[in-house]
């Protein structure tokens, strides 16, 4: 009889979804255990070595606004920090770095390791234990069982992940290691509802027979951004990356293989994802384009391996080796592991709580990959509010609920389960209605406070938010306090209209194109300030006014995200729904009338007719 | 489960025929109340009602079955012969029935929205259609009823679709090798749009005078005519009449239709200095209203100075009493000489407007494409500022198509479907 373990939380793998969530469990408070196939590969980057950039870089901060790992883990492992949409508004600036592969792996490893509560354990999960439909725990291959309060489901590509290079067909989560099948199938004779997805990677190249002198070189910013709250500078030697471009040769080689790639063969059903295409659909949907831009990305500072980002591909070896060959600069390049494309299983997201929490099997919490998504900051972040809200369920705690109004992690989690997924879900900004106020430069304002009312945020970084938001506090008094007429202004060489209206500090700071010089003359105070609460105070006066409009949306989704539907609400007896809306409701079930709003196919009259139904249920309740 | 709910469908009172509406589940049900038994969906069955053994009437008994109904839901219509004790006999029986009751104003409609059959401002259009008195407003309100509208917004939301795609591309992949300007064909769109929005914007105030009714003054000195006149072009004694300059104070009006179109026709006080304090009231209230009619007509006595009055483009000069100073071209309200020409006349120039007649009939809906202007307007300011304020751009961007969604009644639609609802007649 083996002994068996007890945790409040047990974490099934150890990618960018299972070590967040993890790490937030046990800053919860919960006992946690993670589980996984192998602990070396803990903070494997399984594509492209890189982290954040649009929608992506706001998750990454929103994620290290609640004490998360992952941003910490990139400044420790950034080798080219770059801020994409520089020259465009801050609300659409996204920060980015390129991430040296052994530096993030080892920095998630190590901060995993000064976790209390968290214990990592090497197995293969095989089984769920079940006890009516609530889960209890898992079994493992060699037949122990693990229970816990709940189990969060992390498995990534490897739920019967298939990788596909031409014609050869491997089993596999990732290159090299193996797929988790029978746990898949249980999963499926519990009745979870799977598809197939995606989606693929390129071959990766040994960056010492690379002719780097020939190409364009890209360096990173100047004055870098970091990922982190946390971090001022980058902290590892900086890198370039370099340019090429493929042309028409290798597109001719290309378009005459067709026929042996898998995704063009037929050998897939999965849905790949349109915004990353691989070369063979970049040749054949876009075939006027004579030529298409490739990145050369440095997997790491002390590794010769480059990855070439935008050839994906699921060409047999033989036709990589040709094409890799025709590009400039490549004509040499050795292949270290070839592009592959892989199928995997996920779980159709519409079937979880805003928690992440399957509803038919409470106990149970889907993040990442298995939920339809792609992209490790999509995952963490789903990691983060599993791990959250699993630990705030094993200590007795209300959850810690995300709103599209508050955060981009809430935008993504509302999607997933309001609309279900048809490609590999990436975030996108355009995807926030509230994009104008959820910048990567306030997720601490919004987010940080919450955390630390729910014990997920820890001393260190709460002291560090506090003073930094009393002193953005003192700045914006200060800057507030001052008031000049259009002559005073005049004066300082700053010339707005002569309207006789006084202007505000915070107007006068939110003004575009003054020289530094003139704003500081109008600003004493701004001299002394620290540049980056400048920048900050800048950023939220030009915004503030605009924010009056989005607020009234804000609020009018806020009361519609109050009015909560009856867990028993009976959709197939209510009259006027069409069959189709009466199936989507019944088996979405959204917990609020806003939520409902969103479901796809949804008619301003059947919202309409649940709001009377909600309402007449409560006044029926209030009567009884 | 819903009510099902019943009506009369027809005006109260004495009539041929008069019909009484049942909608819900139960609507098909509720005839065996009647001792009928099963009828052909969609064919007309001559059937007995009975009640405690007698025959209560012989009706027409229609049944629309769910999905293809004004509703939505089964409806079952009893044409009944228009008498109030069998109307009232049915209507008492049929509140008497488990699951069923009275119609609450609008409540038909309300399904009809509620089950998508109708969008939101199809109902506004069936509303106008209802209300309908001439020919004019009768083809307006079938226009929206059709879902002229909707289908307009949709044509509008292509190009907004459009261009927000666009904005949209140019912010999240700014790190992908999209090498295109997007600006120039954004500009073009977001330009076009205003232009048709202020079009429709223009057009909905004639619309909404087709809905309302134009109003034309009648003006000019005291003892013109013109209380004579109103009175002979009605057809009735609206307006006293006497030799005594200055009978009418007050402006009298009276709606009849000219060719088809409803106009309110106004008698004004006779335009004169005076010291009697009520006349001068009735003086100023007649400059104040004939300014705001959309078209004035002033009368004059043959001889008579004609008062000081600036008129309008359209507007035109009339000369009156032809039966006692005969002359081309003057009318007579006692005789009724020219005044089929005052009516052409008339007609000449508001048939003119509706050339420009657009769609919206409503303040509510111009009010959605104003607000919209006002997004796109924004959105140009920041366009010309080229990428650095695209995230403003998106958002106006947003805010135009949530005034198109506004429109059509696709949010805000609980406020709404209170405001429009509580305006319902039962039955309709």
């Amino acid at each position: 009889m083996f002994h068996v373990k007890h945790y409040d939380v047990v974490v099934i793998g150890g990618g960018h979804a299972g070590v967040e969530a993890a790490a937030a469990a046990a800053r919860v408070g919960a006992r946690t255990c993670l589980v996984t196939l192998k602990a070396g590969t803990i903070g494997v980057m399984s594509c492209n070595p890189a982290i954040g950039g649009l929608g992506k870089g706001h998750l990454v901060r929103e994620i290290d606004a609640l004490d998360g790992l992952m941003g910490r883990a990139a400044d420790m492992a950034g080798i080219q920090f770059r801020l994409l949409n520089k020259r465009k508004g801050p609300a659409v600036q996204g920060p980015r770095t390129q991430a040296d592969r052994a530096l993030y792996r080892s920095a998630i490893q190590g901060m995993l390791a000064t976790i209390n509560n968290l214990t990592v354990l090497e197995a293969e999960v095989t089984d769920l234990i079940v006890e009516g439909s609530r889960v209890s725990g898992i079994i493992l291959a060699d037949g122990s069982s693990v229970r816990a309060t709940s189990v969060i489901l992390t498995a990534g590509t490897f739920l019967n992940g298939l990788i596909h290079i031409g014609r050869e067909v491997i089993a596999g989560g990732r290159m090299g290691e193996k797929p988790s099948c029978r746990l898949a199938d249980r999963l499926v004779s519990l009745g979870l509802k799977t598809g197939r997805l995606k989606t693929g990677t390129p071959p990766r190249l040994d960056g010492r027979t690379i002719e780097w002198q020939r190409l364009e070189s890209q360096p990173g910013d100047d004055d870098p951004t970091m990922m982190s709250f946390m971090n001022d500078a980058p902290i590892v030697r900086q890198v370039s990356c370099g340019i090429t471009h493929t042309n028409e040769r290798t597109h001719d080689i290309v378009r005459a293989n067709l026929a042996s790639s898998a995704m063009y063969g037929g050998m897939i059903d999965g849905v790949g994802p349109r915004y990353c295409p691989s070369i063979e659909d970049k040749v054949v949907r876009f075939s006027d384009k004579k030529s298409h831009q490739i990145f050369l990305e440095p997997e790491g500072l002390k590794d010769d391996s480059v990855y070439p980002n935008g050839i994906s591909s699921s060409l047999p070896r033989s036709v990589q080796e040709d094409y890799v060959h025709s590009i400039l600069g490549l004509e040499r390049a050795k292949i270290l592991q070839p592009a592959y494309a892989i199928e995997y299983d996920y779980f159709d997201p519409r079937g979880l709580s805003p928690s992440l929490e399957r509803i038919e099997m409470p106990g149970l919490f889907f993040a990442g990959q298995i939920n339809g998504t792609t992209g490790y900051e999509e995952a963490a972040a789903q990691g983060l509010v599993a791990g959250m809200n699993a630990g705030l369920m094993s200590k007795g705690m209300n959850s810690f609920m995300f709103h599209r109004s508050d955060s981009y992690i809430g935008v993504m989690a509302d999607d997933l389960l309001t609309q279900g997924v048809t490609e590999p879900y990436r975030m996108f900004t355009s995807r926030a209605e509230y994009r104008l106020h959820l910048r990567a430069d306030n997720a601490d304002q919004r987010l940080t406070e919450r955390g630390r009312s729910v014990g997920v945020v820890r001393d260190v970084r709460y002291a560090a938010f506090s003073e930094k938001r009393c002193q953005l506090a003192a700045l914006k008094d200060q800057v507030a306090a001052i008031s000049l007429t259009p002559k005073d202004l005049g004066k300082l060489n700053i010339h707005v209209s002569d309207d006789g209206q006084r202007r505000s500090g915070l107007d006068i700071l939110s003004m575009s194109g003054l020289e530094t010089e003139h704003l500081r003359a109008a600003l004493p105070m701004l001299q002394d300030a620290d540049k980056k609460l400048v920048v900050q105070l800048q950023r939220d006066s030009i915004y503030d006014r605009y924010l009056g409009r989005q607020q009234d949306e804000v609020d009018q989704l806020r009361r519609q995200e109050g009015t909560a539907i009856p867990d028993g609400m009976s959709y197939v007896s209510l009259p006027g729904l069409s069959n189709e809306l009466k199936t989507k409701l019944s088996a979405i079930r959204p917990p609020t009338l806003a939520h409902a709003s969103r479901i796809e196919g949804m008619t301003p009259a059947a919202l309409a007719l649940l709001l009377a139904n909600v309402r007449k249920q409560s006044l029926g309740r209030a009567a009884g | 489960m819903a009510a099902t709910i019943f009506a009369l469908a027809t005006a109260r009172g004495k009539a041929g025929v008069a019909i009484v509406r049942i909608s819900g589940p139960l609507a098909l049900d509720a005839l065996a109340v009647f001792g009928v038994g099963a009828v052909v969906p969609r064919r007309a069955s001559l059937r007995k009602l009975w009640h405690d053994g007698a025959v209560l009437d012989e009706a027409v008994v229609l049944f629309f079955p769910a999905g293809g109904s004004f509703t939505g839901e089964d409806i079952v219509e009893l044409h009944l012969h228009g008498s109030v004790a069998v109307i009232s006999a049915v209507t008492r029986i049929l509140a008497g029935v488990q699951g069923l009751r009275q119609a609450v104003a609008g409540e038909f409609t309300r399904r009809a929205l509620e089950n998508g059959v109708l969008d939101l401002t199809q109902v506004e259009g069936l509303a106008d259609l209802i209300d309908a008195e001439t020919e004019a407003q009768r083809k307006q309100a079938q226009r929206v009823l059709s879902g002229a509208i909707g289908a307009r917004v949709a044509e509008w939301r292509r190009d907004l679709v459009r261009a927000a795609a666009l904005i949209e591309a140019s912010i999240d992949f700014a790190d992908e090798d999209i090498p295109v300007d997007v600006i120039g064909e954004v500009v073009d769109l977001v330009k076009g749009l205003r232009v048709v929005f202020a079009r429709e914007i223009e057009g909905s105030r004639v619309s909404e005078r087709i809905r309302d009714g134009f109003e034309v003054a009648l003006i000019g000195a005291p003892n013109a005519g013109k209380s004579s006149l109103l009175n002979a072009l009605s057809g009735r004694d609206a307006a006293i009449t006497s030799a005594v300059a200055g009978t009418t104070r007050d402006v009298i009006e009276v709606r009849m239709d000219i060719g088809g179109l409803p106009v309110t026709l106004l008698d004004t006080a006779g335009l004169r200095e005076t010291g009697d304090e009520i006349e001068k009231i009735g003086v100023a209230r007649a400059v104040v209203r004939a300014q705001q009619a959309d078209l004035r007509i002033l009368l004059v006595e043959p001889g008579s100075e004609a008062p000081d009055f600036e008129l309008g483009p359209d507007d035109f000069t009339v000369e009156t009493k032809a039966d006692l100073f005969p002359g081309v071209g003057r009318i007579s309200s006692a005789t009724g000489e020219g005044l089929d020409m005052v009516l052409m006349r008339i007609e000449g120039v508001l048939q003119d407007r509706l050339a420009s007649a657009g769609l919206l009939t409503r303040d509510r809906q111009r009010d959605a494409l104003t607000l919209g202007v006002r997004h796109l307007d924004s959105a140009l300011v920041w366009l010309y500022e080229g990428y650095e304020h695209v995230e403003f751009v998106a958002s106006d961007l947003r805010s135009v198509s949530q005034a198109l969604e506004f429109l059509v009644g696709q949010i805000g639609v609980e406020t709404l479907l209170d405001e429009i609802f509580s305006s319902f007649c039962i039955g309709k």
